[in-house]
């Protein structure tokens, strides 16, 4: 088959396309990339094996991040040291941060992703996003936003089939 | 060539795609600022459908998508 060179270069900006739009989002079955390497602002948790991590992406402009807030802190008391919350600020100004964390009083982790290159990584699909992983540090359950009562019952479910 | 004109205008669409931006989730800030909301302004809002409306003897359809941190 004869092909001009003119096609050869549709195909390949085509395929060129599809490869940059690509989305490596980290999803169920993944394992959580080592944080050390993301330069967060704020202490790491130390010890995350064999415990249950949830990791939550959040901002300050996000209202359903600040209802999720007192969920996950409910969460965090009940299972104390066999679970721990890390959450994951992506507020372009660390102001932001600092401002709605004066306004909600939290028990568990909170870093920022100040070059926003772990979100990136993780790529959510919305805001807030969170990922329910084992003491292995795999991705067992994700959760697109958040929606009250069902997401609460079901963070409890997830919690309590990875501890037993 | 017949297939040449076809080519060239793929070609010359894929280029113009790279125009668009696809804003992620995370970087809705500014978008989801109050400032972004076409409704911020009631008086402003009803001044400008009384000149829609005596200008184009119509009013309403300016419900618009966008803005907005789209989150949940």
């Amino acid at each position: 088959m004869n092909t001009s060179p003119l096609k050869k270069l549709t195909l390949a900006a085509l395929l060129a396309g599809t490869f940059f739009t690509a989305n490596a989002a980290l999803k169920v079955g993944d394992t959580l990339p080592d944080l050390a390497g993301y330069k967060l602002e704020g202490p790491l948790p130390a010890g995350l094996k064999g415990k249950v991590v949830i990791v939550d992406f959040w901002a300050s402009w996000c209202r359903p991040c600040a209802e999720l807030f007192p969920v996950l802190d409910e969460l965090q008391k009940k299972y104390g040291d066999r679970l721990v919350v890390l959450a994951v600020n992506v507020d372009e100004q660390p102001a932001n941060m600092k401002k709605f964390l004066t306004r909600h009083q939290i028990s568990f982790n909170v870093v920022r992703d100040s070059e926003q290159k772990l979100v990136a990584a993780a790529a959510p699909e919305t805001m807030p996003t969170s990922f329910v992983l084992d003491g292995d540090g795999r991705v067992c359950f994700q959760h697109n936003g958040f929606h009250g009562e069902a997401t609460r019952r079901e963070y409890v479910s997830e919690i309590e089939s990875l501890l037993k | 060539m017949k297939t040449q004109p076809f080519f060239l205008l793929a070609a010359a669409g894929l280029l113009s795609l790279s125009g668009c931006a696809n804003v992620k989730p995370w970087q809705r800030e500014h978008l989801a600022d109050y400032t972004m909301r076409a409704d911020r302004d009631p008086l402003g809002t009803a001044q400008a459908e009384h000149i829609w409306f005596s200008r184009e003897e119509a009013s309403g359809g300016r419900g618009v998508g966008g803005g907005g941190c789209g989150c949940n």
